[in-house]
């Protein structure tokens, strides 16, 4: 039997931090864009999970 | 009147042709790997041979043989508990999972297939027994047809009719026709999915089909059976492209997409409207005097 996290945040990857508050998982800081866009790839990788956009410039990863 | 020796074989005979023509390799993916082939023949052997002595059995007279006849046939209801094991755990490796009302369904259908070779055989002994084997000839085909034609059952193409719809993006949000389906946010996933998925939308024809296709136990089988002909762009830890059902909930419509090995929209179509309605989501509420009630 397979346990893992799943519907929960596993990760934010963000460029301004302050767009996030007060959560449980690890926040990723990029510097620019395209370093958010391969950080994004790498954890989505590793985590397996899916990335979503919040359209702010906030990517989350999710295990669903 | 015919010898028991006749009767029997004719029973058997009958009811064992019945489950291996019941015993159809399957599209869907059955449990009919070879071994569990032999499996089922052996056990739709001994379902035969209990048909087939029963009209005997009554004749001679000996209701102690009867008796322990319902006792053999008990023995079948153990089948629905080895389906249902053997497909559940193969499902904790599945990427595109069959869902538990599937299962039942399937574990359901091969234990009652056992009855329906037993009532076979029963009758095809039964008609030797009376009239002679010429006649046994005759309704044994008619029985196994009878059997083929009564399992059925109604599929999604009964309830619902199919149409392609187009896939779109509303910022991150995958759209299909006018349904939000998920949040992708990957550039390249969202590419992706604009150049190669397909996408329909499954209208039911009443109050019923939706309330069916509400239930996430068919979705899943809806999903499972395209996947099992087209494929789909998924692997371990890379679910992105996995294929999605959902339902408009004001207007009642099934949206679904699927990124496919073989994208052929006339093939998904066809697959759809032949994915059985499950027993255990099929909706008959609405029939009931409150149910028609709430209808009207």
């Amino acid at each position: 039997m397979e346990i893992s996290l799943k519907e929960y945040i596993l990760a934010i990857i963000t460029q301004d931090a302050s767009l996030v508050q007060g959560c449980g998982c690890p926040v990723f800081v990029a510097r620019e864009s395209e370093e958010q866009q391969r950080l994004t790839l790498m954890l989505a990788r590793i985590l397996g999970g899916n990335v979503h956009d919040l359209e702010n410039g906030v990517f989350i990863i999710c295990k669903h | 009147m015919q010898s028991y020796g006749t009767v029997i074989l004719a029973g058997i005979a009958a009811g064992f042709i019945n489950r291996w023509i019941l015993l159809r390799y399957d599209y869907r993916h059955y449990p009919t790997y070879p071994h569990g082939h032999v499996t089922h023949l052996a056990l739709g052997f001994i379902a035969a041979s209990l048909g087939a002595v029963a009209i005997p059995a009554i004749a001679e007279p000996d209701y102690v043989a009867v008796t322990f006849l319902t006792l053999a046939a008990q023995q079948f209801r153990e089948i629905r508990d080895m389906e249902r094991k053997t497909l559940s755990s193969l499902e904790e490796n599945k990427l595109i999972t069959r869902g538990h009302d599937y299962i039942e369904g399937i574990a359901r259908v091969f234990e009652v297939r056992n009855y329906l070779v037993i009532l076979t055989s029963l009758v095809t002994s039964g008609a030797a027994h009376l009239w002679g084997w010429p006649f046994a000839l005759a309704v044994g085909p008619l029985m196994i047809y009878g059997t083929t034609q009564v399992m059925s059952g109604l599929t999604v193409g009964e309830i619902a009719s199919i149409e392609p719809a187009e896939v779109s993006f509303d910022g991150a949000l995958l759209k299909v026709a006018d349904v939000p389906m998920m949040n992708v946010g990957f550039k390249a996933t969202r590419e992706k999915i604009l150049s190669e998925a397909l996408a329909v939308l499954i209208h039911p024809f009443d109050d019923e089909g939706r309330l069916t296709l509400q239930s996430p136990g068919q979705r899943m089988a809806i999903i499972h059976d395209v996947t099992s002909i087209l494929g789909a762009k998924v692997d371990i830890s890379e679910m992105e492209l996995a294929p999605m059902a959902r339902m408009h909930a004001d207007k009642g419509y099934l949206a679904m997409f699927i990124v496919a090995n073989e994208p052929d929209m006339d093939v998904l179509i066809e697959m759809i409207k032949r994915v059985p309605v499950l027993e255990s989501a099929r909706s008959t509420t609405l029939k009931s005097y409150w149910g028609r009630k709430a209808a009207d």
